[in-house]
């Protein structure tokens, strides 16, 4: 049985990667990529504490979260798609149009 | 004794509801109507006056008719009303003011007849005679106030009524302030009459309870006497305060017909009649107001002599005459100021109405130099201006001589010997300047220009002129020595509100004739000066130069209050409050908002970066503090 603790501490390394991804990569697929990975670090935390727990919940979050992931994944694609249509380029620091 | 007279409301409902026509609807129902309304009311209102004069004729003497319309004021134990109260005195003033300005108004529908704005000028005029009204009806201190302000915001509005011309608005800019000063002085004395009054714990500024209280006010009475004095002296016209009157007259002439008799300046005169119970507790504040009428009468008198402008001699002459009343109710002798209040009313109204005349028909020409020989062209007005000024010089049986000889002989009779004398060379002077000025402008040789058309007037305005003519040379009969005619029934009537005259001595016969002689002297000098030499007046001009200058520079009255008070009042209003208090101080309050504001967001602005992942680092470092918060509160429990 593998002990609580490393699911928990795997999906905070899995989460903060995607942090840190989000914050510091440029490229905007990237860090869409990295949003992912926060995402399914969630997931695991969620299912295994609820195994833990002996509940059904976490695994219908899980669920819940995953349909989301993949609406926003369609949606998120498609905006960079056309964003680079538009301006040739994926770089998040080139894209400051609401900039003061 | 006192009756209810519901009817009283009406001689006020009348001009108000004629000012909220010509306001509201004249423009639209065009010049027929409102020259149909505008006069119409305030003989609407004569006629009602009229009406309760009668009644009050038939009651007992010393009766009055009252009203009370409603509640106004109450606030702990002091209440007032809205209430009207016709006596003798009040009945004398509401007849004068409506029926001469009835006369006037009718004298408007031809003198405005050219003019664009009638339906403001009616509006302005009806206001101006409902306010008067209030004023002279009031039964309450306060109510009068009310009328007082009225006339003061009237004459502004009608002086100014030309205000295209910048030179006519900042006269009647200088009424109005010059007025302020006075009223400031009259609110003063009515707080003075009501404290001394809480005192005792009497609440009221009703005149008939003030009178019977009026003991109370035996230690305030000089003091509230002199405040109120100051107050008469601004809507009067007299020193200190009659530096608006000669600058006046650059509105309508009917207006200036208006101010000067039947409203505006006999406000004072009536007011200190009015509180004769207070005056007459103090010897002290009548003695004050006695000295200041016969000083400004003569002063103004002298001024009149040399000016040339046919508006302003008889705006000085309004001054002087206005110093004649001031001096009789100075003297005590109530009845003669409220007398001459009226014989001056018809014939200064009348005067007024007949240099409007001539300036009608010599196309706005006011300068009685370029005048002469107009009365084979005018018969009408030369008529009627003859009249108006034997009156005014008081020439036996005119109305002017039987009010001004009273005046003067009760002046004498109370003991101010030194008064009555300057009163009678005031009388020289007056048949001077009136005769020269008769003299000047239908007498001797045409100086008129050669293009103007001069013409009679209309009808509408030479029957006015012929009302007050008439009026001019029979007003005064109702006041003959014993034995003639009526015998002394004006101050038989008025005496129930005065009380007796208290004389000191007797006025013989020679008191009377002094005057008669000072007329005489004055009418000859003008004959002579001005009919049989007429080089000879511009010879002595030149001989007396700085006497002359002096006359005709006004005693530069108006320059020395300039230097001592406009200056100072001008740099204090456009140094410290225009651009210390309102530009730098309300303005810096105001823009300093803004522009912290603004300065603000150019700073904080900067967060702004567009950059998204900015934003999301943020936001990062948000959640994370909102986490160790809580973190931290369940490791501190």
């Amino acid at each position: 049985m593998v002990p609580m603790s490393y699911f928990v501490a795997l999906s905070a390394v899995l989460f903060v990667i995607g942090v840190a991804g989000v914050i510091l990569r440029r490229n905007i697929i990237v860090i869409f990529m990295s949003i992912e990975v926060m995402l399914n670090a969630v997931n695991l935390a969620f299912v295994a504490l609820g195994r833990r727990l002996g509940s059904m919940d976490g695994q219908v979050i899980v669920f819940f979260v995953m349909t989301v992931a993949a609406a926003e994944a369609a949606v998120g694609l498609a905006i960079i798609l056309s964003v680079f249509r538009n301006r040739e380029t994926v770089n998040a620091d080139e894209l400051n149009l609401m900039r003061w | 004794m006192t009756a209810q007279f519901p009817a009283l409301a009406l001689i006020l409902l009348f001009p108000a509801l004629g000012f909220l026509f010509n306001v509201f609807c004249g423009n639209r129902a065009g010049r027929g109507a409102v020259n149909l309304v505008g006069p119409g009311v305030i003989f609407l209102a004569f006629l009602v006056t009229l009406w309760g004069f009668t009644r009050l004729l038939a009651m007992p003497s010393g009766a009055a008719l009252e009203v009370t319309l409603w509640p106004w004021i109450t606030a702990g134990q002091f209440h007032t009303e809205i209430a009207l109260r016709l006596d003798a005195l009040s009945a004398v003033m509401t007849l004068i003011v409506s029926g001469v300005g009835a006369v006037i108004h009718l004298y408007s529908v031809g003198y405005m007849a050219h003019d664009e704005d009638y339906a403001r000028y009616f509006a302005y005029m009806n206001l101006f005679a409902l306010s008067m009204l209030v004023l002279v009806l009031a039964d309450n201190l306060l109510l009068m106030f009310v009328g007082w302000e009225g006339v003061g915001l009237c004459s502004y509005l009608l002086i100014a009524f030309w205000y295209d011309n910048a030179q006519f608005a900042y006269n009647g800019r200088k009424a109005f302030v010059v007025n302020r000063v006075g009223d400031a002085g009259f609110v003063l004395g009515i707080l003075t009459i009501l404290s001394a009054l809480a005192a005792h714990g009497v609440w009221t500024l009703n005149f008939a309870e003030l009178q019977t209280h009026s003991a109370m006010l035996a230690p305030v009475a000089t003091m509230a006497g002199l405040l109120l004095l100051l107050g008469a002296t601004g809507k009067s016209a007299q020193i200190p305060l009659y530096v608006w009157l000669p600058d006046a007259m650059v509105g309508p002439t009917p207006v200036s017909a208006l101010i000067h008799a039947a409203t505006m300046v006999t406000a004072g005169v009536y007011m200190i009649a009015r509180l004769h119970f207070l005056y007459t507790l103090t010897p002290d504040a009548m003695y004050v107001v006695a000295v200041i009428g016969t000083v400004t009468a003569f002063f103004a008198a002298t001024v009149a002599v040399v000016q040339t402008d046919i508006k302003r001699v008889l705006a000085y002459s309004t001054i002087s005459q206005l110093g004649y009343m001031f001096m009789g109710v100075g003297a005590g002798a109530f009845a003669a100021g409220i007398f001459h209040v009226m014989t001056h009313a018809f014939f200064k109204g009348l005067l007024f109405l007949c240099a409007g005349s001539i300036i009608h028909a010599l196309d706005g020409e006011q300068d009685m130099s370029r005048m002469g020989a107009l009365w084979r062209r005018m018969p009408i007005t030369y008529a009627t201006m003859l009249a108006a000024t034997l009156a005014i010089s008081a020439v036996p049986g005119f109305s002017g001589y039987f009010s001004k000889d009273l005046i003067l002989e009760r002046t004498f009779a109370a003991g101010d010997h030194g008064l009555w004398l300057i009163g009678i060379i005031t009388a020289g002077l007056t048949a001077f300047y009136m005769f020269r000025l008769l003299f000047l402008t239908f007498h001797g040789t045409s100086r008129v220009a050669p293009d103007k058309h001069v013409h009679e007037s209309p009808p509408v305005m030479t029957v006015p002129l012929i009302i007050l003519g008439v009026l001019s040379v029979v007003g005064g009969w109702i006041e003959m020595p014993d034995g003639w005619l009526w015998g002394g029934a004006f101050t038989h009537f008025l005496e129930p509100v005065f009380g007796p005259f208290r004389a000191h001595g007797a006025a013989g016969e020679a008191v009377g004739l002094a005057a008669l002689l000072a007329t005489l002297v004055g009418f000859v000098s003008a004959y002579v000066l001005y009919i049989q030499n007429p080089m000879l007046p511009a010879q002595i001009a030149a001989d007396a130069r700085a006497v002359y200058q002096v006359l005709v520079d006004k005693y530069y009255v108006d320059e020395a209050y300039n230097l001592i008070f406009g200056r100072f009042l001008f740099w204090g209003s456009e140094t410290v409050l225009n651009r210390g208090v309102d530009h730098d101080l309300i303005d810096g309050i105001v823009n300093g908002t803004g522009l912290g504001v603004e300065e603000s967001g150019e700073i904080t602005r900067r967060s702004e970066t567009g950059n998204v992942q900015v934003y999301a680092f943020v936001y990062l470092v948000g959640a994370v503090a909102i986490v160790a918060y809580y973190v931290y509160l369940v490791m501190v429990r």
